[in-house]
């Protein structure tokens, strides 16, 4: 390098042909014209990274799916209830039983549940400060922040007009109690170490198999084994299953680290866990396998990884609360595997989710891996020709 | 041998091939005739679209039009059959690297779901004398060494037909000896051979050969068919001092090429009366001697490539 770059300023020093400078400049420009990935990439990062920081993240998410546990149905309560919503903190998602609230939290179908107590309409009157009991789905802890603040706020500007004496009174007119499911410390650990677990394997096998077809073709390697009898099928799978070893392997080690280094709680079945891991991995090696069959060299198929693991990281929930982003990149996030084994992981592990509660998520990973193994066969084929 | 040759079954025998890639037309309505245990030299230009005839015949790729069979069974559609019967030596070296060289013939053997692997690899490497490296990475050994290994693997589930796509590129001239003297073993063992190739000594090795030139078929025979098929009557020039002289000759009436032989210069038309006319014109007076040759299957190709312009060229 040293040498090269006093090679470099001798011939400077020396000559310096404009001519020969700009000849080199053009060839640089048509061959990244002709490498349509690249001139994508370099024009599409920073698009994608503009739109993702300006738009989609927002620590201070808004339209966060609430149900009431109304227990004492009140004039007070209605337009409590009708504040939060006009608060755009929340979305109410309905009234609901106790039971029906837990199942709701436990499948991640709402983040809150707000429990309006027996005897609030008669307490408020009285200036004796009811109970309102919210229980906030703290396994991303940065998700509830901002609303739970709002409810206290809530408080004073709803019942002010109505109950003169309130403003005078030192004590807050609601008894607010926060309970922090899943989580009560807060922790983000408890929502990053799961998190991991996806983002490690979504990186790792995606790239693996990318690279482990694409370095075939790159070394010739590749026309000697379409040269023998080897179906595509053969030899995709064959090159999928070591890397499901691998996977499993990463898995252990970060549940290993996630136990013993984090103290993250592990409610559910670890069976369960291991067996959602492996879907897992067969949606992200099937996307690499079909990059790789798409993908001309190995430096594209790391570009086309990166390509898939910006937004994962970004739109999935695993960075920022998946309910603070915009609808458009919800919907993103949603095509998204990582989304879905996000909500799995922390379900099975934080909430010990058992095996009745994981279809929700379960099918859109399914429906991922069936969509790209059918783009992956197709390009395979046509490999040669 | 060539009349035992002719009664021997056809091993190819397509005709009509044609292949296009986007918008070039690679290979234009190719027809080809291979016997059993034949050696069947197939010459061209770069690019004129051997590589792609090969990868037809062995069905790694598929013609657009055209028909015909390989090893009795049909091109277009049986082209994993044939796969299982055919030995395809890739131009460049297309083993794994990263594999020694005993973990490459056994994946392989693998690949054509071989009975009795280990021994048939053991075999293997016996008979190419790699026996004692065999756990050497194959991405470690010389080019000849390359090319042995690459044909080991490639007859080691036993073909009836070889498809050789430039093999002795970059391989010295010991080891290319070596090479051809296997080949006519394995043609005498029945084996059909067809091997494409730039160098002229080992296209007159060849029972056979083909010229193509960017996708079309120019020329097929014997290597004294083809040279007679061009009608090129040659006059080899020698003497003290050629340097220059075939700039000079090139232009003259009558003279179709000039290519120097080290020492000697052959010139070369088709109509010898003018040749020989603007030769003895030109050379008189100078210290140079003219003779009367046949032509050489180099000469007979080049004149070929010449007549041939790269439409690709413009």
């Amino acid at each position: 390098m040293k040498q090269r770059l006093q090679n470099f300023s001798q011939a400077f020093s020396f000559t310096f042909s404009f001519s020969r400078w700009f000849g080199i400049l053009l060839k640089e420009f048509i061959q990244l014209k002709r490498d349509r990935l690249t001139f994508g990439m370099i024009v599409g990062i920073p698009i994608i990274q503009l739109l993702l920081f300006g738009f989609a993240i927002n620590s201070d998410p808004k339209h966060l799916p609430t149900a009431i546990v109304m227990a004492d149905p009140g004039p007070f309560a209605r337009s409590y209830v009708a504040a939060m919503q006009n608060s755009d903190y929340f979305k109410i998602v309905g009234g609901v039983d106790e039971k029906e609230a837990n199942a709701l939290l436990d499948r991640s179908q709402v983040q809150f549940v707000v429990t309006f107590t027996p005897g609030f309409h008669r307490d408020l009157v009285r200036g004796k400060a009811p109970t309102l009991l919210v229980e906030a789905d703290a396994t991303d802890p940065m998700a509830a922040g901002g609303a739970i603040s709002v409810l206290n706020r809530l408080g004073l500007e709803v019942f002010a007009p109505d109950l003169p004496g309130l403003e005078k009174t030192a004590t807050p007119p609601l008894d607010l109690r926060v309970h922090r499911r899943y989580n009560p410390e807060g922790l983000t650990s408890y929502n990053v170490v799961p998190g991991l677990l996806g983002v490690i394997l979504t990186m790792t096998m995606v790239l693996m198999t990318g690279l482990a077809m694409t370095r075939e073709r790159e070394r010739g390697t590749f026309e000697n084994l379409l040269a023998t009898p080897a179906t595509p099928v053969e030899v995709m799978t064959g090159k999928i299953v070591p890397y499901i070893l691998i996977g499993l392997i990463q898995v252990t080690l970060i549940l290993l680290a996630a136990r013993f280094i984090f103290d993250v709680p592990m409610h559910g079945n670890l069976l369960l866990l291991y067996a959602v891991v492996l879907l897992f991995i067969c949606a992200n090696l099937t996307l690499g396998i079909t990059f790789s069959s798409i993908a001309r060299n190995q430096l594209q198929a790391m570009q086309m990884t990166f390509f898939f693991f910006l937004p994962s990281m970004l739109l999935s929930g695993f960075m920022f609360p998946f309910r603070g982003m915009p609808e458009w990149a919800q919907v993103v996030g949603n095509v998204l595997p990582l989304t879905h084994f996000l909500v799995l992981v922390r379900g099975i592990l934080l909430k010990g989710n058992g095996i009745d509660m994981v279809w929700s998520s379960v099918w859109p990973i399914l429906a991922f891996i069936a969509v790209v193994l059918g783009i992956g066969l197709r390009t395979f084929r046509r490999t040669l020709d | 041998m060539e009349a035992g040759m002719n009664d021997s079954p056809l091993v190819i025998d397509v005709t009509g091939i044609n292949k296009h890639f986007g918008d070039k037309h690679v290979v234009k309505d190719l027809a080809l005739q291979v016997r059993r245990g034949e050696i069947f030299g197939f010459l061209g230009p770069n690019g004129s679209g051997k590589t792609t005839s090969i990868r037809m015949l062995c069905g790694l790729l598929t013609p657009d039009s055209g028909q015909g069979t390989c090893l009795g069974l049909d091109v277009l559609r049986e082209s994993a059959a044939i796969k299982r019967q055919v030995g395809y030596m890739t131009q460049k070296f297309s083993l794994w690297d990263d594999l020694t060289i005993g973990e490459n013939l056994d994946f392989v053997a693998r690949m054509f779901g071989m009975e009795r692997r280990r021994e048939a690899v053991d075999r293997a490497l016996e008979e190419l004398g790699l026996a004692g490296r065999r756990s050497q990475l194959a991405g470690t050994l010389s080019g000849g060494w390359k090319q042995r290994l690459a044909l080991a693997s490639c007859l080691l589930h036993r073909p009836r037909l070889l498809l050789l796509d430039e093999p002795t590129a970059g391989v010295d001239p010991k080891a290319r000896r070596d090479f051809w003297e296997e080949i006519h073993r394995l043609s005498a063992a029945g084996i059909t051979v067809l091997v494409s190739t730039h160098y002229m000594d080992e296209a007159e090795r060849c029972h056979r050969l083909a010229y193509i030139a960017y996708g079309t078929l120019l020329a097929s025979g014997t290597a004294e068919q083809v040279v007679a098929a061009q009608g090129l009557h040659t006059r080899e020039i020698s003497g003290a001092s050629l340097h220059g002289l075939g700039e000079a000759l090139r232009g003259l009436p009558g003279v179709d090429l000039v290519a120097s032989f080290g020492n000697v210069l052959h010139v070369s038309g088709r109509d010898e009366a003018r040749l020989q006319a603007s030769l003895e014109a030109f050379l008189q007076g100078k210290p140079l001697e003219m003779a009367v040759v046949p032509a050489s299957l180099e000469d007979a190709f080049i004149h070929l490539m010449q007549g041939s312009p790269d439409p690709f060229q413009g």
